[in-house]
């Protein structure tokens, strides 16, 4: 049978879907919210794209810039994206690896200016499919994995 | 020609190949004496965070023979760092004083940070691991002056691939040339997969070798580097690799006796003393164009030259 959702809808905001399961809080962390209105985070739903299980992150109230979903690319590039206005979804988006990314990446380099010098970090991406980076300061080139997002973000 | 007044030089990814022709030929009107004094009037400031007494007195010199004032600290111990100052405050501070700012710091990408809060433009004279730009360029100032092109040569890149960014910035610096490359180096020292990467991605044919004399005898330039202890963890990883390479006139016979021996110095044993005498031997030369190509560099950066 059916299970039915146990995740509130929304009437406005941003829904957050198919992140391979347990990404979901990776997802919140990348995104740096927190404390802006409520959050509801659901991990661990069946999903025939995802044979690991799902997870979904709705954000209510809040219609996420594409600058900000792309980042979920780094992390869950299956995720997809829908902008709720007034109940109904206003826009399908699809995600794709951000050019730069500052400040939501430790570069995994412990002699890296940007962990010891104080310089906030900075990536260029290098191309190809893979989130392969290279930091602004140290020059190395990283794939991004999860355990370098920093806990929150610098803003 | 770009202008190059203004501009910081912190990393050979900034360069084109006609930034890099344009410091060849500057230097090589500041070697020939067609300009001088070029930087009379103006102040170049040097912070060495971490010492290297060649690197910095080839700079202190090339101010000099230019006309131009200098001033700095040669370590960390003796600069306000011992007493906290932040490096970002360090920056600030000084660049008030100068009109160039050169500066080595043993962490990868301070003078790229510092080049960011500077409004003078920086020169880095070596962050950690990560680059060494003027080496590069007087290693391309004394190829040219050698064979009078940098265009599709044959370079040998010898000894310790895997650690040294003299070598890894020499390659990228060829890569914009047309260059083919023979890679020598004991398994363990090999050149990282992220430089072969950028090798293939730029279509540079490169050969990954044991031994030099396995690059044939068409090579036009082989670069030794010395195998250096302190990158080592485990002393016997060291020693399992530390003597493995001895350049000799032999070697330079087997190579088809036109190959030039160049090294960024100091050698250890990596090339035996009976080569200095030889014609091939450029890396005395190599060490001594370190003046006219930094004099060169300060006096685009600050607009003494064009
Ligand atoms: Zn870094």
């Amino acid at each position: 049978m059916e299970r039915t959702y146990k995740v509130y809808s929304i009437t406005n905001g941003t829904v957050i879907d198919h992140i391979p399961t347990p990404q979901a809080l990776s997802v919140v962390r990348i995104l740096g919210l927190g404390n802006e209105g409520i959050l509801t985070i659901g991990i661990g739903f069946s999903s025939k794209r995802l044979p690991g299980g799902k997870d979904i992150v709705k954000v209510e109230n809040r219609e996420l810039s594409r600058d900000e979903t792309d980042m979920i690319a780094l992390i869950a590039p299956e995720a997809t994206i829908n902008i709720i206005k007034g109940g109904v979804v206003a826009e399908k988006r699809r995600i794709s690896l951000p050019d730069s990314v500052k400040g939501v990446v430790a570069c995994p380099n412990p002699n890296c200016a940007s962990n010891v010098l104080g310089a906030e970090s900075k990536f260029d991406r290098v191309g190809g499919q893979d989130p392969i980076y290279r930091c602004h300061f140290c020059e190395r080139t990283t794939r991004i994995v999860p355990e370098l997002l920093v806990r929150t973000r610098g803003r | 020609m770009g202008s190059f007044k203004g501009r910081s030089i912190i990393s050979l990814r900034d360069m084109s190949a006609s930034d890099l022709v344009q410091i060849v030929e500057t230097a090589g009107r500041v070697k020939r004496g067609e300009v001088g004094g070029f930087l009379a009037g103006r102040t170049v400031a040097v912070m060495f965070f971490e010492p290297s007494t060649r690197t910095r007195l080839s700079f202190e010199s090339a101010v000099l023979h230019s006309g131009g004032s200098i001033f700095g600290f040669a370590s960390s111990d003796s600069s306000s760092q011992s007493k906290g100052e932040s490096f970002a405050d360090t920056v600030r501070t000084v660049m008030g004083y100068c009109d160039a700012l050169v500066i080595r710091h043993p962490v990868e990408g301070a003078a790229r940070l510092a080049s960011e809060l500077s409004t003078v433009p920086v020169i880095n004279a070596g962050d950690g691991a990560n680059q060494h730009p003027t080496q590069t360029f007087l290693d391309l100032f004394t190829m040219h002056e050698a064979v009078g092109r940098l265009e599709g040569l044959h370079v040998g890149l010898l000894g310790d691939l895997r650690y040294g960014r003299t070598v890894h910035s020499l390659a990228m610096a060829m890569s914009m040339f047309g260059s083919r490359l023979t890679l020598v180096s004991p398994p363990s020292l090999r050149m990282p997969e992220q430089f072969k990467a950028e090798l293939s991605n730029s279509g540079i044919p490169f050969r990954e070798v044991q031994q030099p004399e396995e690059a044939g005898t068409d090579m036009d330039f082989l670069y030794v580097t010395r195998i250096q202890r302190e990158r080592f963890v485990d002393p016997q990883e060291y020693e399992a690799v530390a003597h493995c390479y001895r350049v000799t006139a032999e070697t330079v016979s087997n190579l088809g006796g036109k190959v030039k021996i160049m090294h960024p110095l100091p050698r250890v044993d990596e090339i035996a003393e009976e080569v200095d005498g030889l014609p091939n031997a450029l890396y005395f030369k190599q060490a001594h164009n370190g003046i006219p190509v930094r004099q060169a560099l300060l006096g685009l950066i600050t607009g003494g030259l064009d």
